[in-house]
């Protein structure tokens, strides 16, 4: 059993398709922490003590997120730049984060043929997501490979959609009760996630 | 009566003659009361009058002066002054005292004269420098906050001069002394008493009385104050404050010690109390009309026969004296380590006499410490030096700040940064300001009239001062002259614009920060200057409309968003109404203005309700993942080499 906590950082919801999709069904989780940035703090002033606190209290820290010029959300990156303190999660004395999970679910608008040398975003999705990759790794937590939809913005609500949300919450349960298989998968959606046997 | 009166007639037109034409020619009050007096001299020699009791009853503006300079002296500021005072304020006393003396005894002076001539000019005028200085704007240099202290020192140095003059007294002058008439009238049944006290008694006597300045001034005054703050009529306080101040000077008198030192301590002792700034602001018209017509009888009693006579002799003792005063000065900047101008600035502007040299001079002569003969010599020395003054300024504008221009640019104007900021008015709105910027280290100077509200606050701690802050004199009192900012707070809107348009109209370099009651008001308040308006419960209403979405189960962030909309829309309104607003119509019959409200008021809520574009389509508007064709286009257009080859 792992201490699972989801960050949704998506500050238009009224106007989401997949990320709304994803909260509704990952609600059905049980035994999981989830902490919705934007409400939480509408008009910023992080409460630093309190998120390093949720942190500390758990072992897999998942990100979700809607891409944002190759990037997190505003909000998101605030909340880096200000909880993953020095002498908390790098520096001397910072080793409350060693040992963790991290593992980003973000929706990109980009359909998945972009991400790569010849498409017009001209890197691949890894690429573009190293900083967050070398975040974890500065903090010394292990980075899964990420939860990702491509083409988000014009993917089918009723087939594309419903599905990455409903492998969003088995994702969810599988961190959960630790069975999740990457093997060495560079990144992860719905219908290549592989998880083990359910444990009951 | 009518004597009385008419002879304030002739008082107040000659100063109010000279006074004025004196200033508009960069001489100073000082110089015009004393001017004023020189040409009253020869009517009030037709007259008969007295000149010299009214000079004893205008030495009461001295008393009023010293119980001022000890209002503005909290003990804690003193300290923080103390080697300037001490050391640089000390030794100019000391030195020029010293030096003066040891060439008057040269000059064949018994030690006794001596040392009370070395008394009377070792001060500088006070008054004139002060003014002076304020006027062009040099006190906050390094050199005026050195004169500043040399200043203080001496005025604080005058107490123990007036204490210890008396013991010099020469029993050969008492004749001449009783000649200029010092006895105190009706009082003489306590006084016989107070005579027969034994030498234990006296001094016990002394010491009570002093004890009781301290006592009363510690512990009565804010009750007596709270209870005549509640008749709320100004009038009151002002005779409250001249109680204070009268007392004092009957008290001491009748124990035998300096009125000046009586007022001085009241003065401190009141220092930290809440209605400092009303009584500075009460007393001040009395201080200056007071010391006014004290000039005045100096002037009055300057003996030109004597000047005409000894011409060469004065003017030579004169030019000495402003050279003397200069060197000690001019070494004690060198030994302080001024700087360039500044140690110009300081030895020029203190290198004449003062008034106090005038009441010195006065109760030297009364008390038979110096003899009349050289007493008049030194008076009109001490006039001289002072007519002289506006002199030396000249030269230090025309010849020596000049040369300095440059230097004087580079230092930053730190000191502004210590200007207070004044709150006036700490209720519910001020009181929130008044918090954040103490938390933020900010020294604030509040000012409000409930006084039940000031008793409040005083118990929880907050500096706060009684007054009522539409007053002009209350709010110079408060140092608007020097304050960064002003925050006006006050209920009233009228009282809130006219507050705004006075600071505004005469003190531009102040920013004011006003409270609004509504929309109408804020299009005053920008008609009268202000920049920086705040309407009083906006903020709260919008947060109120925030809370009402996000409890209809809004999300956070859009109920944020929403609201953060709606004020830019009603600020947007508010601007474009802004050039129809006219003060003078009521705004429900300017058509134009209740014309464009209603356009505006139909655009919004077409906008808000609708769901307009702009108004939902916000993430939508943002970045959204180009198509492949846009990306062919884009190619064209940059890299058309690259198509063909491909
Ligand atoms: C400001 C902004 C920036 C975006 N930047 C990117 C981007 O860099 N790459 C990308 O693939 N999609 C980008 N998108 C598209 C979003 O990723 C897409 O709208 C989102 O994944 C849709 O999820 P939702 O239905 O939950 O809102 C951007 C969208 C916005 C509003």
């Amino acid at each position: 059993m792992s201490d699972v906590i989801v960050y949704l950082a998506h500050p238009g919801q009224r106007y989401s398709k997949v990320n709304r999709a994803m909260v509704r069904e990952a609600a059905k989780v049980g035994g999981i922490t989830r902490v919705d940035l934007y409400a939480d703090y509408p008009r910023y002033g992080i409460d630093v003590e309190r998120e390093q606190d949720r942190l500390i209290d758990h072992d897999t820290i998942v990100l979700q997120f809607p891409f944002f010029w190759y990037s997190v959300p505003a909000l998101l990156k605030d909340w880096i730049d200000l909880v993953l303190e020095h002498g908390f999660a790098y520096g001397e004395g910072g080793t409350q984060l060693a040992g963790k999970r991290m593992i980003l679910a973000l929706t990109a608008g980009g359909p998945e043929g972009s991400y790569s040398e010849s498409g017009y975003n001209r890197f691949g999705l890894r690429t573009l997501l190293t900083p967050l990759e070398q975040t974890a790794h500065l903090c010394k937590m292990e980075f899964l490979p990420p939860y990702v939809l491509y083409g988000s913005i014009e993917a089918d609500r009723d087939t594309d959609v419903a599905e990455h949300a409903r492998g969003y919450a088995a994702l969810l349960e599988a961190l959960r009760d630790d069975r999740l298989q990457t093997g060495n998968a560079d990144i992860l959606t719905a219908d290549t996630l592989r998880l083990g046997e359910a444990a009951s | 009566m009518t004597e009385l009166l008419e002879l304030a007639l002739l008082f107040l037109v000659a100063g109010v003659i000279a006074v004025p034409v004196a200033a508009r020619l960069g001489l100073g009050s000082v110089l015009g009361y004393l001017i004023a007096g020189i040409a009253l001299s020869p009517v009030l020699g037709v007259l008969d009058v007295d000149v010299v009791e009214i000079q004893h009853f205008a030495e009461f503006g001295v008393v009023v002066m010293l119980f001022l300079i000890g209002l503005e002296l909290e003990p804690k500021v003193l300290w923080q002054m103390r080697t300037k005072l001490l050391g640089l304020g000390g030794l100019q006393v000391l030195g020029t005292l010293g030096i003066v003396m040891a060439i008057a005894m040269a000059l064949g002076q018994p030690w006794k004269i001596s040392l009370a001539i070395g008394a009377v000019l070792s001060l500088s005028s006070t008054a004139i420098v002060l003014q002076t200085l304020t006027e062009k704007g040099l006190l906050r240099s390094d050199g005026g906050q050195s004169s500043f202290s040399v200043l203080l020192t001496q005025d604080i140095a005058v107490i123990p001069m007036l204490a210890f003059l008396p013991l010099l007294a020469m029993p050969e002058l008492m004749g001449e002394a009783a000649a200029h008439g010092d006895d105190h009238g009706g009082l003489s049944a306590l006084d016989a008493w107070i005579e027969g006290l034994s030498g234990w008694g006296r001094a016990g006597l002394t010491l009570g009385a002093i004890a009781a300045v301290i006592l009363v001034g510690n512990f009565l005054t804010r009750p007596v104050f709270g209870f005549v703050a509640r008749a709320n009529l100004r009038e009151l306080f002002t005779a409250t404050a001249l109680t204070i101040v009268v007392g004092i000077t009957v008290l001491m008198t009748l124990v035998g010690l300096s009125p000046a030192l009586g007022s001085f301590l009241a003065g401190v002792v009141l220092a930290n109390s809440e209605y400092r700034h009303e009584l500075e602001a009460d007393l001040e018209p009395f201080r200056g009309l007071l010391l006014g017509l004290f000039f005045i009888t100096v002037g009055a009693g300057i003996d030109f026969g004597m000047l005409s006579e000894n011409l060469l002799v004065i003017v030579g003792l004169t030019l000495g004296l402003i050279a003397l005063k200069f060197a000690i000065l001019w070494g004690l900047a060198l030994l302080f380590k001024m700087q360039g101008a500044d140690k110009w600035l300081f030895a020029l502007s203190l290198a004449q006499a003062g008034e106090f040299g005038f009441v010195l001079l006065s109760f030297a002569t009364g008390n038979a410490i110096l003899p009349d003969a050289i007493a008049d010599r030194l008076l009109l020395i001490v006039a001289l030096s002072m007519l002289l003054t506006p002199l030396l300024f000249l030269a230090y504008d025309k010849l020596i700040a000049p040369r300095f221009s440059a230097a004087q640019e580079l230092e930053p104007d730190e000191i502004d940064a210590d200007g207070p900021v004044i709150i006036a008015g700490h209720g519910r709105f001020g009181g929130v300001i008044n918090r954040i910027l103490t938390s933020a280290g900010y020294k604030t100077v509040v000012l409000d009239n409930a006084i039940g509200h000031l008793e409040v606050l005083r118990a929880f701690g907050f500096r706060v001062f009684y007054g009522d802050p539409t007053r002009p004199d209350l709010l110079h009192a408060a140092g608007i002259d020097q304050a960064r900012l002003i925050v006006v707070a006050i209920d009233d809107p009228h009282q809130t614009t006219e507050l705004v348009r006075y600071i505004v109209d005469h003190f531009p370099h102040v920013h004011v920060t006003a409270r609004a009651r509504d929309r109408n008001h804020v299009y005053e308040l920008w008609a009268a200057g202000c920049r920086d308006i705040i309407r009083d419960t906006f903020d709260s209403a919008v947060r109120g409309g925030r809370s009402a979405l996000e409890a209809l189960e809004w999300h956070p962030f859009d109920a944020e968003r929403k609201v953060k909309d709606f004020v830019a829309r009603d600020q947007h309104a508010m601007r474009r109404m802004a050039d129809l607003y006219d003060p003078d119509t009521p705004s429900h019959e300017n058509s134009a203005y209740v014309q464009r409200a209603r356009e505006l008021m139909r655009e919004q809520d077409e906008a808000m309700q609708q769901d307009s574009p702009d108004y939902t389509d916000w993430i939508g508007r943002a970045w959204t993942p180009p198509r492949p064709r846009d990306i062919e286009a884009n190619e064209e257009e940059t890299e058309p080499s690259k198509k063909a080859s491909s």
